[in-house]
């Protein structure tokens, strides 16, 4: 599979459209509509609209139809996670990235070179999506999201705890969690009903279609309802989930004693935490901290990595110091948001 | 150690002051002894080892993960207790984590060479929010915003008692206040109270205006100046000498020069000032001297501290509590005169004849370092807490200025998902010789519920700017401020300080041109 002759950049590099596979003639999760896309997750700023052709995993299909109006104008083309297809002279397959539902890193191979783009990851267990797996490459290019040693996102039943202790102390306050419409708060969910927690779950009706499309896809919520149908509900000791931006907002209003919660990995640190206005914080994260971004890198064991979006030179500064030829690869349209 | 860290954490989330309670009140309940006990230490500032010093934990971060992946760590973080304790992770060959009494009990017998491995150690032994709780304790800044009266009304709840009597006997106990949890259990006696320089909790007065006065006999009230300063409380005995706040706060270590003056035995309620000559100088000079751990000779000199006595509750072994007021006034005047002191004098009774007269007083004194007036009933016992009839305070009318919105934040718990927080400004000259606004300051009441949705509505509909939590609005919205009092601060960019400001009115009938200048502020300045 190695090539030393052959410069991964001479076939692979980043454009201001996004990053370009010039021999396949596609780009991996543009910023912009494109002809031919490989769509590793349906995150907003991964997955746009208006792409002639839309190559992804059939589940991150799903989540962009959803989200983009069916996309009746896309030409998309399924790919189930281990199977390949060939796109001019590359071979392309999806394998899973353990970040969100249908979530893949997209493994181009090229003259006996093979690239993973990863995508975003993380490395923890999921009931909502299968783990990620790590797989031998020349080059891994890496999301860098929390990579700073302060992230250590904490087990899943800690964060969890936090809550339920919470809904014990103030049983009759209303807990208001604010969390991503995709991914984390169905997580969330699947979490909590690890964690025992069987009573109802309230849900804003912005996260009522992908919650269904989740359930759709076999993954068990239990009992879920949206706030908007109920009569005569106090909401008192309730969990209800909300996108972050509806705490803040008078929708929030209708709720007894309200105790803001928000899931994010960016919760880890106080200062974060209280700009955002959370007395609750939980620190649940669909991306990897430093430990299995570190973690990860060993295990791909590639000789190159190049790091993207977040804090690149951190994450640089480690793979260099562990022998691995590492850069920062500047890439359009990313950015923080609240998937995080 | 770790229940202790989730307390901590918690509370460090949470700003209202019930939900505080609660959880502390939680924990004090299920957490055994003697750990409970040394919480309740650290929460009431009654914990005090040689601190860890910041290099220290410099030192331990670079060794941990190299300078340059520290640095930049700490860039982002802000907090270098808080850094160190993200980075580190916990080894599960370090065994269980420590209690919080066995980090109490083995620091205060460690030496300082053997502080850096035991805490090594326990960093090790710990999760990430115990560890921070830790470095939190050991670096002596908790910063969670739980005062000490607080923590205490937390341990009366639990044993379902009034808080003033935990303070009663609070300066017999020390830590980790075994026998006070016995007794709140119903497992024990009362502790004793031992009077050594011991607070004893405040009588406080409620608020009242010219109108309800007139439902009131005048014959029954004494007056006297409510001053500009803070209410303290001098307690001496058996050489134990101290200064409370009114809720109870030691600061006996920021009034050095009121201490050394306490050449008696008793306890005496009165008005801390900073006294120049015979004048009382601005709130602000006063200022300058709380909240400090230690004072330089410098600002002893500059700003002299001084008590106005108003009242005796103990005077050499005798408790006067249960006395009326006009017998504890002669026995304080008859004492006074025979032990003048320097640093205390005597709060002078107003002689009125009916509350016209005394109105007419109020409305005269215009002199500053007085806040308005106080009457107490002559026949009123000293009772702890603030009972409704015997005591009043009838405030001087506030000051009123036209400001303009700048700024608005959303608020905490039920305000949360209101714009509750107003930064407003007035006009002065801009370097550009044209006109700005500058913030004068901020207020987050005085407005009824209905004002607030409007004004809420207001911010939402007239944005220009967001900041995180804080919206800059159109420079549109007049509001009439009310404050009790204003000083020169080099600390706002206006170079004005407000005291107490409220939003009075929301002035939509006046444009934003015509509102007041910072000029016209500093004419209200003493």
């Amino acid at each position: 599979m190695t090539s030393d002759t052959l410069n991964p950049r001479s076939w692979l590099y980043p454009t201001p459209r996004g990053l370009y596979c010039e021999p396949g003639d596609f780009y991996v999760d543009p910023a912009v509509a494109v002809s031919r896309a490989v769509i590793t997750h349906g995150h907003g700023d991964h997955a746009r609209p208006g792409h002639r052709a839309a190559l992804a995993t059939p589940e991150t299909l799903a989540i962009m139809r959803a989200r983009f109006q069916e996309m009746p104008d896309t030409a998309q083309q399924p790919l189930k996670y281990g199977e390949s297809v060939r796109m001019g002279s590359v071979d392309v397959s999806l394998v899973p990235a353990g970040h969100i539902l249908g979530s893949a890193q997209a493994v181009l191979e090229h003259k006996g070179q093979r690239i993973v783009v990863s995508g975003d990851y993380k490395r923890r267990p999921d009931a909502t999506c299968p783990p990620f797996e790590p797989g031998p490459c020349d080059v891994f290019i890496t999301e860098a999201t929390f990579a700073l040693p302060v992230f250590h996102h904490p087990p899943d039943a800690v964060e969890i705890g936090k809550l339920l202790r919470s809904l014990d102390t103030f049983p009759e306050r209303t807990h208001l969690v604010g969390v991503y419409a995709l991914g984390k708060c169905q997580r969330v969910i699947a979490m909590l009903r690890a964690a025992g927690y069987d009573k109802r779950i309230w849900l804003h009706g912005g996260l009522a279609s992908l919650c269904k499309l989740y359930q759709e896809h076999g993954v068990d919520l239990g009992d879920i309802a949206l706030v908007s149908d109920a009569i005569l509900e106090t909401f008192k000791g309730a969990i209800v989930l909300c996108p972050p931006s509806a705490i803040a907002d008078r929708w929030s209003r209708r709720f007894f004693d309200p105790i803001p919660a928000m899931a994010s990995g960016w919760m880890g640190v106080r200062a974060r935490a209280r700009q955002r206005g959370a007395e609750l914080p939980l620190i649940i994260s669909d991306h990897a901290d430093w430990a299995e971004l570190t973690q990860t890198l060993k295990d791909v064991g590639a000789p190159k990595v190049w790091v993207t979006h977040g804090r690149e030179e951190a994450l640089v500064a480690y793979a260099r110091s562990i022998g691995i030829d590492a850069e920062a690869l500047h890439l359009a349209g990313r950015e923080e948001e609240d998937e995080a | 150690m770790q229940a202790f860290a989730q307390l901590l954490d918690a509370l460090s989330f949470q700003p209202a002051r019930n939900a505080k309670l609660r959880l502390i009140e939680a924990y004090l309940r299920v957490t055994p002894d003697p750990d409970r006990g040394w919480a309740l230490a650290a929460l009431t500032g009654g914990l005090d080892f040689p601190a860890a010093k910041p290099a220290l934990l410099r030192s331990f971060g670079e060794d941990r993960i190299g300078a340059e992946l520290f640095h930049l760590s700490y860039d982002y973080v802000g907090d270098l207790a808080e850094t160190l304790a993200l980075i580190w992770e916990i080894d599960p060959a370090a065994g269980p984590p420590p209690t919080l009494g066995e980090v109490v009990e083995t620091l205060q017998r460690a030496t300082r060479i053997q502080t850096p491995a035991i805490l090594k150690h326990w960093l090790d032994a710990l999760d990430s929010t115990g560890r921070w709780a830790l470095l939190k304790l050991l670096t002596g800044a908790l910063r969670i915003g739980v005062s000490a009266r607080l923590a205490k009304q937390a341990a009366a709840n639990i044993g379902d008692r009034p808080v003033s009597e935990i303070e009663d006997v609070w300066h017999g106990l020390s830590a980790p206040y075994r026998p006070l949890f016995d007794w709140l259990a119903g497992q024990g006696p009362r502790p004793q109270s031992n009077m050594g320089g011991a607070y004893v909790p405040a009588m406080l007065a409620n608020a009242i205006d010219r109108a309800e006065l007139d439902t009131l006999d005048p014959a029954h009230f004494r007056a006297e100046w409510k001053w500009d300063g803070i209410r303290v409380q001098v307690a001496s005995s058996g050489g134990v000498k101290r200064l409370y706040s009114r809720a109870g706060e030691d600061v006996s270590n920021a009034f050095p020069d009121i201490i050394e003056a306490i050449d008696f035995d008793g306890v005496l309620d009165g008005e801390l000032l900073v006294r120049r000559e015979e004048a009382v100088a601005p709130f602000n000079d006063l200022q300058q001297r709380l909240n400090r751990k230690s004072v330089t000779p410098k600002m002893l000199k500059e700003h002299p501290a001084h008590v106005r006595l108003y009242d005796a509750l103990w005077l050499e072994g005798e408790d006067l509590r249960g006395l009326s007021f006009d017998e504890r006034r002669a026995r304080l005047e008859a004492w006074m005169t025979m032990h003048p002191r320097q640093r205390f004098d005597l709060s002078p009774l107003v002689r009125f004849t009916d509350w016209a007269h005394l109105a007419g007083l109020r409305e005269e004194m215009r002199q500053d370092g007085i806040e308005g007036l106080m009457l107490k009933r002559g026949d009123s016992p000293y009772v702890a807490g603030r009972p409704k009839g015997p005591w009043f305070k009838w405030k001087r009318d506030p000051m009123l200025a036209d400001c303009v919105l700048m700024y608005a934040q959303r608020g905490h718990g039920k305000r949360s998902s209101f714009y509750s927080d107003f930064t407003f400004g007035c006009w002065r000259p801009s370097a550009e010789g044209r006109r700005e606004l500058a913030p004068v300051g901020k207020a987050y009441f005085g407005f009824t519920d209905e004002e607030l949705r409007w004004l809420d509505k207001w911010v939402r509909d007239h944005t220009t700017n967001r900041f995180g939590p804080v919206r800059e609005v159109e420079h549109k919205l007049v509001l009439e401020i009310a404050f009790d009092g204003i000083g020169r601060s080099t600390r706002h960019k206006s170079g004005v300080a407000m005291r107490f400001p409220r939003i009075n009115r929301i002035r939509t009938d006046k444009p934003a041109d015509e509102a007041d200048t910072v000029d016209n502020l500093l004419r209200f300045v003493p």
